[in-house]
């Protein structure tokens, strides 16, 4: 293994946040709209559909949400990467 | 022609299609036997993590038991699905800057251990084996009910392809063969879907019927099928009966198990970049989700099609497909009550004058989707189609996890423990030959079922889940997490969730009951609590133990950044 490449401070700490904040938000849909407050949400309808929103959530929503999410999350870290520095050639 | 003709012809089309492939993308070195060369652009990779990810349960089981649970069914979809977030996230960048071939290199070079390896190589063959029976049961199924030879033979016929093109082609055979089946399963998928959407809901988009009106009765299609079931005494589809607490750990135990399954983590050490292992990770479930968001309007369109199809209607004119199905035993009718009609209702059913009544036809979940362009009666070819998209589905999965098990074998404990001095020419030729042992063996158990197979999956993801899962992420995000922690937790996960499983299906599964449940989490879903012990063990165990040696404090430091990967960390196999 090779030595660590010197990063400026700031790098991984920038990554943690992102990593929480994106976290959070996959907890939301998935595990709150989809499960935890579904039953609420049933109450309430996708405009336009047949979809009670607890069980949209669930069933689709929170899976179009986790797509979203990864994708964001390779923009936000290929720009930090270019930020510090430390992106691959 | 007919049914079976069309599936003959399909079937022997895409085989040979997969045998190309394989000859073209044949493995050279141990690089490419193991991770493909590490050349594989990220669509591609996505591709093939998408075919070898969906496995014959989520091409042929998967909607099926969503018909048959409902909201229920959503731990599935979401567990199945969300453990992609948590691989882009937090694991496929840093194990792929880490640069090895597999799950055990790095558990045992960041835990500078044998044992940890030991203890991991161990867990990846155990899950990977589980695993490949069921899918080698799968391709005897399909085998069986479209080919009409018998399951042995199905079986065998599987198995002589998957040696073919694993043996032949290691990792970058099996990718460029996968990005094949993915094509092949997803067409095979969402062909009957459009149909069913259009003759049902009138919207060729499978997703948005599901939430469309029923072209009948105008209603919309989920509380139409609601009312259905409360009709005839069934918890409302949309609802679901299983407590929240248990949807949770489930859908808990099945993210994170995902995240932790070493045949899924090893695609992401195939591309070149840590970027590349980013992005593949979000083509990979995009790939996924096409499949995973039309199986809940396939599930609701064939509950509908077979509520409508056989509810109150006179056995003696039954559809053919219904008899075809009656053959295989995967349906079974009695008339309880002698009036000829079938009554298929569930536990609180009742009848005009208030008395209960009783159900008389069982359906087995899994032929859901290999029965539902017959139940629709759509043409002979989209029957045949989906045969060959279950086979896709089942060989591409079986290829990926007898990789698995022969890296296991040859790299981690031949060259990694046993035989450190092995040249390259001979580790190769032990990958070929452990891969070859792994078919036979896989192939005996798909035959033989150890008549768990479906329980012993749901047992790999719940493993994975309380061994693996907490291992790898500590290893990056701990700095101060060492050996000792490591092993510790490690083991307490995986026996606790292990003794748990093992006591409420096979000592005393009488007492297999939401009341005796820790605090009501099925089996299925205890590999969240196996989890959480072992984050907690690992903690307190690292906290009073010495702390791991600096160079490790460097390798963690090294794989937090991207730059640097690639040449840098070559290994010189």
């Amino acid at each position: 293994m090779t030595s660590p490449p010197s990063v400026r401070p700031g790098y991984w700490t920038a990554n943690l946040r992102y990593l929480a904040i994106l976290l959070s938000i996959w907890f939301l849909v998935s595990f709150g709209c989809g499960i935890l407050f579904a039953d609420a949400l049933n109450g309430f309808r996708i405009p336009g559909t047949g979809f009670k929103a607890g069980f949209w959530f669930a069933q689709q929503g929170a899976i179009y949400a986790f797509l979203v999410l990864i994708f964001v999350y390779v923009r936000l870290m290929n720009r930090l990467d270019r930020e510090y520095g430390v992106e691959e050639e | 022609m007919n049914v079976q003709a069309w599936t003959f012809t399909l079937v022997a089309i895409s085989f040979a299609l997969y045998i190309g492939v394989a000859v073209w993308s044949r493995a050279n070195t141990t690089r490419d036997f193991y991770v493909a060369g590490k050349g594989v652009h990220p669509l591609a990779n996505g591709m093939a993590t998408a075919a070898d990810w969906m496995s014959a349960a989520s091409f042929i089981s998967m909607a099926g038991l969503i018909a048959f649970l409902g909201y229920d069914g959503s731990v599935y979809l979401m567990g199945w699905t969300g453990g992609y977030v948590l691989l882009a996230l937090l694991l496929a960048p840093y194990l792929r800057k880490f640069g090895r071939y597999t799950v055990p290199d790095f558990v045992g070079e960041r835990y500078y251990s044998k044992t940890a390896r030991v203890v991991a190589v161990v867990c990846a063959i155990f899950i990977s084996f589980t695993y490949v029976a069921g899918q080698m049961r799968g391709v005897g199924i399909v085998f069986s009910r479209f080919l009409e030879v018998p399951i042995e033979w199905g079986v065998a016929i599987g198995m002589g392809i998957v040696f073919f093109y694993a043996v032949l082609g290691g990792m970058k055979g099996i990718t460029y063969t996968q990005v094949a089946q993915y094509c092949v399963l997803i067409f095979a998928y969402m062909v009957p879907a459009i149909f069913l959407s259009i003759l049902i809901t009138g919207n060729p988009v499978p997703q948005l019927g599901l939430g469309g009106a029923d072209l009948v009765s105008g209603e919309y299609l989920l509380d139409r099928l609601d009312g259905l079931h409360e009709q005839l005494g069934f918890a409302a589809y949309t609802d679901g009966s299983k407590s929240t607490l248990d949807i949770f750990a489930i859908t808990a135990a099945l993210m994170v198990g995902t995240a932790g399954l070493p045949h899924v983590i090893i695609r992401f050490y195939t591309v070149p970049r840590v970027r590349d292992a980013r992005i593949s990770a979000g083509w990979a479930l995009l790939f996924i989700a096409i499949l995973y968001t039309t199986a809940p309007a396939v599930a609701v369109f064939a509950r509908t099609n077979l509520l409508n199809t056989v509810s109150e209607q006179p056995y003696e004119a039954v559809p053919e497909w219904f008899t075809t199905w009656e053959n295989t035993d995967l349906i079974a009718y009695e008339d309880h009550n002698g009036d000829g009609l079938i009554q298929f209702v569930g536990p609180d059913a009742i009848d005009d004058s208030g008395r209960p009544v009783e159900n008389e036809l069982t359906i087995d979940r899994d032929i859901m989707v290999l029965a539902n362009p017959e139940i629709a009666g759509l043409p002979a070819w989209v029957v045949g189609l989906v045969a060959a998209g279950g086979l896709a589905a089942a060989l591409s999965t079986a290829a990926g996890l007898l990789l698995v098990v022969s890296s296991a074998i040859s790299h981690d404990l031949l060259k990694g423990v046993f035989r450190p001095g092995i040249s390259e020419r001979g580790e190769l030729v032990w990958a070929r030959i452990s891969a070859a042992f792994a078919v036979v063996l896989a192939g005996y158990l798909g035959i033989n079922p150890p008549g768990f197979v479906a329980q012993v999956v749901a047992f790999a993801f719940g493993l994975a889940a309380a061994s693996f899962f907490p291992a790898i992420i500590l290893g990056i995000f701990s700095r101060r997490m060492n050996r000792e922690g490591a092993i510790a937790g490690m083991i307490s996960g995986i026996v606790f969730t292990a003794a748990y499983i093992i006591y409420f299906n096979y000592v005393n599964p009488a007492a297999n009951t939401a009341d005796n449940w820790f605090l009501g989490i099925s089996p299925e879903g205890i590999g969240f609590v196996g989890m959480l012990i072992n984050f907690v063990v690992a903690g307190i165990v690292s906290r009073s133990s010495a702390a791991p040696p600096e160079e490790v404090g460097r390798l963690v430091e090294s794989i937090r950044v991207p730059k640097g990967s690639g040449p840098a960390h070559e290994v010189s196999a």
